[in-house]
């Protein structure tokens, strides 16, 4: 399944509604060229919904990982709304379930942000 | 009784998919669960990418061969590139704090932790990687071998 990605704007917060898999290749490209492009645009609170992401290789991994430094380098934040089980289990065994701000609740979620 | 059947496939993403893909089906016909058919798919995943973008660098003239067999207790998974070989054991630590952040360097961290065995072997040319997952065993950190 391809990934999709499409923003929507919640009190200051973007948030990405994100489908399908985040691998090496075209899911981890799109992901990259959606927080560049919403750094580029100066919105720098960006809440990632994955609650429709499926599939997250080693690389899909890697670009979160990327994604969360570019935006803190940035003077940002960004958020992870919503994960599956699997996805969870993934960032438990990489030990970086505790390095990302990891929301249940969008509403909470929103209200987190500085 | 065994059953094995091989694949030689370009060095491109979507030979990658078809690992991937053909791992996941090998898997439920060997009857693991849910779970282990992704687990093992996923580890699948990992050496091609390995294979595709470290071992062959993507080259076009470079194969990978993948070899699924399936023995009375155990999935056994070959996957062959024709690159310059690898070290296992220089291959630094991904939940290191110097690493955690890293953009990379998971891919053989996964295979391991999703794999019961995992064995590594330089053939001439290149790295062969075999991945095993016994039938009715619990997923634990695998045991390592190299060759």
């Amino acid at each position: 399944m391809t990934m999709k990605a499409s923003n929507r704007q919640v009190n200051g917060v973007t948030v990405v509604d994100m489908s399908g898999r985040i691998t090496l290749g075209e899911g981890s490209v799109i992901l990259r060229e959606a927080v560049k492009d919403l750094l580029g645009k100066g919105q720098k609170k960006i809440l990632l919904n994955l609650s429709e992401i499926t599939y997250i290789d080693s690389s899909g991994i890697g670009e979160l990982v990327s994604a969360f430094t570019s935006v803190r380098n940035q003077g940002g934040e960004l958020k992870l709304l919503k994960l599956t089980k699997k996805v969870h289990d993934l960032l438990q065994i990489t030990k970086l379930y505790t390095v990302f701000d990891i929301k249940d609740d969008e509403a909470t979620a929103i209200q987190s942000f500085r | 009784m065994t059953k094995r059947v091989s694949y030689t496939l370009d060095s491109t993403l979507d030979s990658v998919n078809h690992a991937e893909s053909k791992a996941h089906e090998v898997a439920a016909r060997a009857g693991f669960n849910e779970d282990d058919q992704y687990n093992i798919a996923m580890a699948v995943r990992e050496a091609a990418v390995n294979a595709v973008l470290h071992g062959n660098a993507r080259d076009p003239q470079k194969k990978f061969f993948v070899a699924y067999e399936t023995t009375e207790d155990a999935l056994v998974i070959t996957i062959t590139d024709q690159g310059g070989g690898l070290d296992p054991s220089a291959l630094p630590d991904p939940l290191a704090p110097e690493n955690l952040m890293k953009g990379s360097g998971r891919g053989i961290f996964l295979i391991r932790a999703f794999m019961d065995e995992v064995r590594f072997r330089n053939v001439d040319p290149g790295t062969e990687i075999t991945l095993i997952k016994h039938v009715g065993r619990k997923t634990a950190n695998a045991k390592e071998e190299t060759q």
